[in-house]
């Protein structure tokens, strides 16, 4: 009846992960009362649930990667305690059995359900806006892939209270990850949770590819789109060719666990190196899937605090989307040591190194952009500033680790640890803090405070290298990766650095929750009313802050690049135009009911409760063929109605 | 409004030098932009299969001493069903070109046919793979079955839910009517038809025609 699922798959001899999950769960269930108290039910469901605006969709995504980041950070403070203190003798607090768990789930964590809905989420928000238009190309889909992300999300928190978690490390290597030798649930939470979430990101590539290419502005040739736009779409191409790439691997290791088939076993003539290389297929591209977006936002922060045009904009965009292309040619430096022949690493390595050129041209074209700029240090350029600095040192150990000779010195050990956290933070997460920066005053309609938001960047940036570049000499001294118990002594010290590098980050954290914080409770000081408070360049700045629901009253005319500062320039500013109506897409509970459905199905499947999986497969399929049914999904908003509504919004300014 | 007109009223109101290729007509009418997007998809659901075609071609030797393609495969068969899932596809593209010309009855029939087609593609599929398991060829017997009903198995999967899916826009016509939205949906329909057709094309020439010799 309840297949694998017993009281035993509950780890009551584990105090640490019984415990965190009580505390989790007693938040929300603290919250969950709260909500049905102050009767929220019916605004969050109107407003939040059902919405398919892709302002209120992009925040709900980075709610989510922020609210994950503290689960993959808790990860990482523990594994760097462990490390610190499990020396010699020593064994400290975590068993190995555990700690395995923790360091794939930090992996997994930060990856797909971090670093990927912080991305997305500021990719929702800021796409439409900045091309001009009221919303992507299909609304309801963007609320499938939320909600489908969040199911994701959602498993991977239950194997912390029901059953465990991988032990595989986050990339769940054959044959380790078959059932041989790993018989119980963990990997299984991995597969299914990554399944249901890659489908919803999948579901956003084809919706943001088809947004940029066929919903723009009238004007808006292609060359006119803001460079963020350029990186998104390139990033969403790589989503589309690669993310099925994986969910073909994915299959495959189901199949053999499953069904019992031999694609990746020992026996019966499975080939362990063929899933690596499948793995790394998508995994490559997922690289540059993560710093592309990153990289555009720190185009459009550093040319916005400088009060300067992007140097060279071309050559951005050329780089952007060579680096595109070349993802896909570079997946084998991850194993060079696999044995594919020196010619094969030849190739491989020469296009790794090749990468650094498209990369090196945009660094370059931050810097001049910056140089004679009237620089504004306002946090979002603070990391973006931190960020050259920080990724220039990570795109060198990266091209030290694609000389082949090199990295069979070097494979697995903590340089590489260093080396991919040196461009993850120092790129994309100093990205997406550079954007949330950016973006939250257009998002709520006020600032954030920037003495937090000063402190949040140096914690961050001083905690990064305290953290990671011990990591770097100890790669070098011989220590790999994934390491329960430190067995040389001498190793300790800088392992103590790095520990206290991961509680500056922390103290990073704190600002960022305590800038949070005091911004709202001192919002109505800190009101943007007039919309663009960076003096910003490019078309989200023309709209109020934050932006009606249909975000142009009037779609803006667009004739040069930086389109908002030319009409700025021009006096072509906004006018009080004659409106329209404006059809905007109804509210869709299409999304949060399906991924419900999804949700229990995963859970079904992970734990072998083959009836009830069957059952919410169907439920699902039906919602999707109820969604699909409908003709009208457009409401319209009349003139008058708009006429009525942009009045309101403009009476303050 | 016909497509002309459309375009009339686009040349007006943008400048000549926006609209020629170059991307600044403004937003995409909502035909474009759907069958855009299906396109994307196509694309993505391309992208799987080669992956299925890379393990396949990677294990296709890996018999672990178990059967080998040329002991399994039935050309004969595979022909009959390789021709069915083609003939549908002609049947697919009559049926959309009298929806787009308005005539709900002849789309019907030619719905039939293509139904009628995929389920017997379906059928010759099924018995193939059940003889197999019977003979102890499941595709757990080896690497290379296990890629072989893998590859195979998920073009299947597409096209019987490619006959649901069928099924569904049949009602909905019925429901609804020919309307903009509904042909938009059948339109798409026969794109994931076609693509099937390909994805079988490179099946056929790699899975059975370089097997069976």
């Amino acid at each position: 009846m309840l297949g694998k699922l017993t009281w035993s798959a509950i780890p009551f001899d584990e105090p640490l992960p019984l415990l965190s999950g009580a505390v989790v769960g007693i938040v929300i269930l603290a919250i969950l009362v709260t909500v049905t108290l102050k009767g929220w039910w019916p605004y969050l469901w109107r407003e939040w649930l059902t919405s398919v605006d892709h302002k209120r969709i992009g925040v709900m995504y980075l709610a989510l990667g922020l609210v994950m980041l503290l689960r993959g950070f808790s990860d990482a403070i523990m594994m760097r305690t462990q490390q610190a203190i499990a020396v010699g003798s020593a064994q400290g607090y975590l068993p190995p059995q555990h700690y395995d768990q923790v360091f794939s789930a930090h992996g997994t964590i930060m990856i797909f359900f971090v670093a990927m809905p912080l991305v997305i989420g500021l990719m929702n928000f800021a796409l439409p806006l900045q091309l001009g238009v009221r919303d992507v190309a299909f609304p309801v889909l963007n609320s499938v892939s939320l909600w489908l992300t969040a199911t994701g999300a959602l498993l991977i928190n239950l194997s912390l209270v029901i059953g465990n978690f991988a032990r595989t490390g986050w990339m769940a290597y054959p044959p380790l990850s078959e059932l041989a030798f790993s018989p119980d649930v963990g990997v299984d939470y991995y597969l299914w949770s990554l399944q249901i979430s890659g489908i919803g990101t999948l579901l956003t590539g084809i919706n943001f590819v088809t947004t940029i290419l066929k919903l723009r502005a009238p004007g808006m040739i292609y060359f006119r789109m803001p460079v963020f736009c350029w990186t998104a779409l390139a990033s969403n191409l790589l989503i589309v060719t690669a993310f099925p790439i994986l969910t073909a691997t994915f299959m495959m290791l189901l199949l053999d666990r499953y069904v019992g088939m031999h694609f990746f076993t020992n026996e019966a003539g499975g080939n362990q190196m063929m899933y690596v290389n499948l793995f790394w297929a998508w995994g490559h591209p997922e690289v540059y899937i993560l710093i592309l977006p990153a990289f555009g936002i720190f185009s459009e922060v550093v040319a916005t605090f400088s009060g300067k045009g992007l140097f060279s904009y071309r050559s951005m965009i050329w780089a952007t989307l060579a680096i595109c292309v070349l993802s896909f040619m570079v997946w084998l430096h991850h194993f060079f040591t696999m044995g594919a022949g020196a010619n094969v690493n030849a190739f491989f390595g020469i296009m790794s190194s090749i990468i650094a050129v498209p990369t090196g041209v945009k660094v370059f074209n931050w810097l001049f952009t910056m140089f004679r700029g009237r620089i504004v240090f306002q946090t979002p350029m603070l990391f973006a500033v931190g960020f050259i600095v920080t990724f220039a040192i990570g795109g060198m150990t990266g091209v030290l680790l694609a000389v082949p000779p090199v990295d069979f010195v070097l494979h697995n050990s903590v340089f590489l640890v260093a080396h991919f956290h040196n461009v993850i933070i120092g790129g994309v997460v100093f990205g997406a803090l550079a954007g949330i920066n950016y973006w939250f005053p257009k998002a709520f309609g006020f600032t954030l405070d920037e003495r937090f938001g000063h402190a949040s960047f140096w914690c961050w940036l001083i905690g990064f290298y305290l953290a990671f570049m011990p990591l770097y000499a100890l790669g070098l001294m011989g220590m790999t990766r994934r390491l329960e118990h430190i067995p040389d002594p001498g190793w300790q010290p800088l392992l103590l650095v790095a520990g206290a590098g991961a509680i500056v980050i922390f103290c990073g954290i704190l600002c960022q929750v305590a800038q949070l914080y005091v911004s709202i409770r001192t919002r109505e000081q800190r009101r943007d009313l007039s919309g663009d408070p960076w003096n910003g360049r490019t078309l989200e700045w023309s709209t109020s802050s934050p932006p009606p629901a249909y975000n142009f009253a009037v779609l803006p005319r667009v004739e040069t690049i930086d389109a908002f500062w030319h009409m700025k320039r021009t006096g072509r500013a906004p006018v009080a135009p004659a409106y329209e109506a404006i059809e905007m897409p109804r509210n869709s509970p299409a999304g949060f009911i399906t991924a419900f459905f999804a949700t229990v199905m995963g859970f079904s499947l992970i734990w072998h409760i083959w009836w009830l999986a069957i059952l919410n497969f169907v439920a699902a399929v039906i919602v999707v063929l109820i969604a699909g049914w409908s003709i009208e999904r457009e409401e319209e908003i009349s003139a008058a109605e708009v006429a009525q509504m942009e009045r309101a919004r403009r009476r303050p300014a | 409004m016909t497509i002309a007109t459309t375009r009339n009223r686009t040349l007006t109101a943008v400048p000549a030098e926006l609209v020629h290729g170059r991307g600044g007509g403004g937003p995409a009418p909502k035909r474009i932009v759907v069958a855009y997007g299906f396109w994307i998809f196509i694309l993505s659901d391309m992208v799987m299969f080669s992956a299925l075609f890379a393990a396949y071609a990677v294990l296709s030797g890996n018999n672990a001493g178990g059967p080998t393609a040329p002991e399994l495969f039935n050309l004969r068969n595979v022909f009959i069903s390789t021709m069915c899932l083609l003939l549908s596809s002609y049947t697919c593209g009559i049926g959309v070109l009298s929806a787009e010309r308005g005539q709900p009855a002849l789309l019907e029939v030619f719905a039939v046919f293509t139904f009628a087609l995929g389920a017997v593609f379906l059928f010759i599929e099924a018995t193939e793979f059940v003889g197999m398991v019977t003979k102890g060829a499941g595709p757990w017997r080896s690497a290379f079955l296990s890629s072989f009903f893998t590859l195979v198995g998920t073009h299947g999967v597409h096209v019987a839910s490619g006959l649901v899916a069928l099924v569904y826009l049949m009602a909905q016509v019925r429901a609804h009517g020919l309307r903009p939205a509904v042909l938009r949906r059948l339109l798409c329909w026969s794109l994931f038809w076609h693509a099937l057709d390909i994805v079988w094309v490179g099946v056929f020439t790699l899975v059975y025609l370089m097997g069976a010799y």
